[in-house]
């Protein structure tokens, strides 16, 4: 595993080098249930981690404890460490540091509220009141994610009147509009048609290298075409664990455990 | 529901008689109950009945003056209890660590149960005696904005409950204050649910006797403050009907004012409830 | 940052608009205890079961009248109320057609909501002459147990037309496939499977009879006495508050914040024994 030289811990909005993201002896459990344990990784900076494994086996609980969306769960309890480049993220804020580590969830959630609120409220939140600027960003971040042409007509139109494809887009411009330096996909592409699907894929493969992304993927195909790099989860014991981690082209062409090669070969999960 | 084919059984048959026959019964009885309140109250009602003062302690004229106190008394009520159960709600449902509050739930769930007379003799110690408000609008409002609390409190929860958890999980994950949270997707989206714990509230006031007794008061003149004496349309009924002899015919026409009164709120309460949950299909 | 200091600002207020609310419980406790000790120093707490009467006037406070009143009454209306109340929302579940359930359902929600002063009226002007008819006076112990009686019944019936509506459809799969008949199953396999949600729906009847004022004021005849039949008038406690509030003095006030602050507790704990019941799992 090659690492990349840490810079030292900055978090000022103007610098915007994506981070590198190191767990450590990381465990989530929900109460008695161990969701999963000991995971130890680096994921590089600027690159696609994809990870994939068999449902229930602590992926999607993995990365809401990247930016501590676990804390949502009132049971939720997390022990090792997270760090983003050297800085552990216990010890920032959650305001920032959630707005440094963007997320796009399964099933697209944009708020019931005009698409352009969507967009402004979360910018008024972090305190960016300037309307001009605020109308930048919006335009900006809608034509980075390809939306700006479909809907400049109508920002003023509810969210929810949106297609599925077009809501997912419009939660990926709401996190990419706050300027963050991770970004956390879980399934993004689970709930769309292949269309939509594709089209997001795209968006993900054009971030590459501006941010450091993780997204987490039932969809091997599309693990191969977009990953950097593959985290391979299993459920041992009822417990989650990281079984086996590295580039993808070596994940999918030489495994090195048994159940990777299974998996990875449809023969499994 | 679930239907199924009767076997022939005497048992049978006879449990069948007997559950009709005791829907049937109730609903005759029920029946009879409004249908006397409707026929009674609707030969008292008139333009005039709405809009004059009482004469001869309401053996005749109208009942402007017990309309008039009964919405005031209603106003203070709700003026205060609104503010102090949104808050609470609010802080319940979306500050409150997981155990450090069951205190104030336990107290708001015995207060829930306290009888009405009980909120009387309270308010007549604390808000007429110790606060010095003496009989008035204002004791009563408040007397009542004590008992309306662990309803308004409830419904405002389950409104705020039932907001999709993906809202607050969105907003987390964007860092969005919980406040500008709050203000801006929560509130909204929990608007119908606050809307059927008001209604609620003010039905639970507007029928409420015992506890205005000696709080509010009997004085059927015009208030012309709220620290007037004012008699409300429960009172006024309860009093026409048993210290004014042949009292009852205006005592029936009072009650069909509350009783209709009454019914457009409930219609009110079902068709908030039905929107709320009709949004929250919409976005689910 | 002044946004976080804005959100702490608000969190304080919350805080105390809740400590408020928290806090009335507390204050009707108080309000009562304090009213009430003025007489609890002046009289031994026997004398309010071992006085000759209740004369107010000559300090004899016996309350042992308007307790069997307010048990009478009570104990008669969930006696009737209860099997009415069931057997109403049986109907409603297992023998009524879908449109004719859900308006006996609208009807019964309606009833929940009529004031009690209606109820009262209805039964002073109603109910009480057609009992007089069969043995006068008609304001007495059978016109309130019937008047209460009225009133719990919504109660019940919505309670248990829920806990009904919350049985697993699989219940009356099973049963079917067992040719039992719809009576069978009823009384077989829901009515014991909802027997805790049957016990919460008759103690707060229970609790709402107790509490119950207007009602029982108007229909029961209000005659301080140990009733001998059930045409006999009796008195409630609650309704000797609202008689008498309005022109008791001193150690009278007292007596009746005594009986009001016996009523709060046992009230309060026929709640509390209830809402812990709700809450303990279903063995």
């Amino acid at each position: 595993m090659t690492s990349p030289t840490l810079s030292p811990p900055s978090f000022t909005a103007d610098h915007h080098q994506p981070p590198s993201v190191r767990v450590e002896n990381l465990s989530l459990r929900y109460g008695r249930k161990m969701a999963f344990a000991n995971v130890d990784a680096q994921f590089r900076a600027g690159q696609i981690t994809a990870l994939i494994g068999p449902s229930g086996c602590g992926k999607t609980s993995f990365l809401s404890c990247l930016n501590r969306l676990h804390e949502l769960t009132p049971k939720a309890q997390l022990s090792g460490q997270v760090y983003l480049n050297n800085c552990d993220t216990a010890t920032i804020p959650l305001t920032p540091l959630r707005r440094q580590v963007g997320m796009l969830f399964q099933k697209p959630n944009p708020f019931p509220l005009s698409i352009y609120r969507n967009l402004a409220f979360p910018l008024k939140e972090h305190g960016i009141c300037d309307r001009t600027l605020i109308h930048h960003i919006i335009e900006t971040t809608l034509t980075d994610v390809g939306l700006w042409a479909e809907v400049k007509n109508r920002l003023k139109a509810p969210a929810l009147s949106l297609s599925g494809g077009q809501q997912q887009r419009l939660c990926l411009a709401r996190a990419l509009a706050l300027k963050p330096r991770v970004l956390l996909m879980d399934e993004p592409c689970s709930a769309l048609d292949p269309l939509s699907s594709e089209v997001i894929e795209d968006l993900i493969l054009r971030l590459k290298g501006t941010y450091t992304i993780l997204i987490v993927t039932h969809n091997l195909g599309q693990a191969s075409r977009i990953a950097d790099d593959v985290a391979f989860f299993w459920v041992q014991h009822d417990v989650g664990q990281l079984v086996e981690f590295g580039p993808a082209k070596d994940i999918f062409a030489h495994p090195k455990d048994p159940l990777t090669a299974a998996y990875v070969s449809g023969r499994r999960g | 529901m679930v239907r199924r084919l009767a076997i022939p059984f005497g048992k049978e048959q006879g449990a069948t008689l007997m559950v009709w026959l005791v829907a049937l019964g109730i609903t005759v009885l029920f029946l009879w109950l409004l249908s006397d309140v409707i026929w009674q109250g609707g030969q008292a009602i008139n333009g005039a009945f709405l809009t004059q003062a009482p004469i001869k302690a309401g053996l005749e004229g109208g009942i402007a003056p017990i309309l008039v106190s009964t919405g005031l008394v209603l106003g203070v009520c709700m003026g205060v209890s609104l503010p102090l159960g949104l808050g609470t709600a609010l802080f319940l449902t979306e500050f409150s660590p997981q155990r450090s509050h069951q205190a104030i739930r336990l107290s708001l769930d015995i207060l829930a149960g306290v009888p009405s007379i009980v909120f009387g003799l309270f308010g007549n110690a604390f808000f007429s005696k110790v606060l010095g408000l003496g009989f008035s609008i204002l004791s009563g409002g408040l007397t009542l904005a004590c008992m309306v609390l662990p309803i308004l409190i409830r419904s405002i929860q389950v409104g705020l409950v039932n907001v999709p958890h993906e809202y607050r999980q969105a907003a987390a994950a964007l860092g969005l204050s919980r406040l500008g949270t709050l203000k801006t997707l929560i509130l909204p989206a929990a608007l119908p649910g606050i809307a059927v714990g008001i209604l609620l509230g003010i039905g639970r006031a507007i029928a409420e006797t015992a506890a205005l007794i000696f709080t509010s008061g009997y004085v059927d003149r015009m208030p012309t403050s709220l620290l007037d004496s004012g008699r409300v349309l429960s009172i006024h009924i309860f009093d026409l009907a048993m210290n004014i002899p042949g009292g009852e015919q205006n005592a029936y026409g009072t009650a069909l004012v509350l009783v209709i009164l009454l019914i457009v709120i409930n219609t009110l309460v079902s068709w908030f409830a039905e929107r709320f949950r009709q949004s929250k299909l919409q976005i689910l | 940052m002044s946004r976080f200091k804005s959100e702490a600002t608000w969190r304080v207020l919350l805080q105390i608009l809740a400590l408020c609310s928290g806090a009335i419980l507390l204050l009707i406790l108080g309000f009562l205890a304090w009213e009430t000790l003025p007489i609890l120093h002046t009289i031994f707490l026997d004398q309010f079961w071992r006085d000759p009467g209740w004369y107010p006037s000559e300090q004899a406070y016996n309350l042992t009248p308007m307790v069997m009143g307010t048990l009478g009454v009570t104990v008669g209306a969930v006696l009737v109320a209860t099997p009415l109340g069931l057997l109403s929302a049986v109907f409603c579940q297992y023998y009524a057609p879908t449109g004719v359930a859900q308006l006996y359902r609208r009807l019964i929600e309606l009833l929940a909501g009529i004031p009690s002063v209606v109820y009262g009226l209805w039964g002073l002007v109603v109910l009480v002459p057609l009992i007089a008819k069969v043995q006068p006076p008609g304001s007495s112990l059978l016109a309130g147990t019937l008047i209460l009686a009225l009133m719990i019944l919504p109660t019940i019936a919505l309670v248990t037309d829920a806990s009904l509506a919350s049985l697993p459809p699989s219940y009356w799969h099973g049963s079917a496939a067992l040719g039992l008949g719809t009576w069978a199953t009823v009384q077989g396999i829901c009515l014991p499977a909802i027997r805790s949600g049957l016990l919460t729906a008759v103690m707060l009847a229970t609790a709402r009879a107790l509490g119950e004022t207007m009602a029982v004021l108007m229909v029961c005849g209000n005659v301080v006495q140990v009733p001998d039949s059930i045409f006999a008038p009796v008195r409630t406690l609650t309704a000797n508050i609202a008689l008498e509030m309005a022109y008791a003095l001193d150690l009278h006030r007292s007596a009746l914040f005594a009986s009001g602050l016996v009523l709060m507790l046992v009230v309060t704990g026929l709640v509390v024994v209830t809402d812990r019941m709700t809450d303990a799992p279903e063995s």
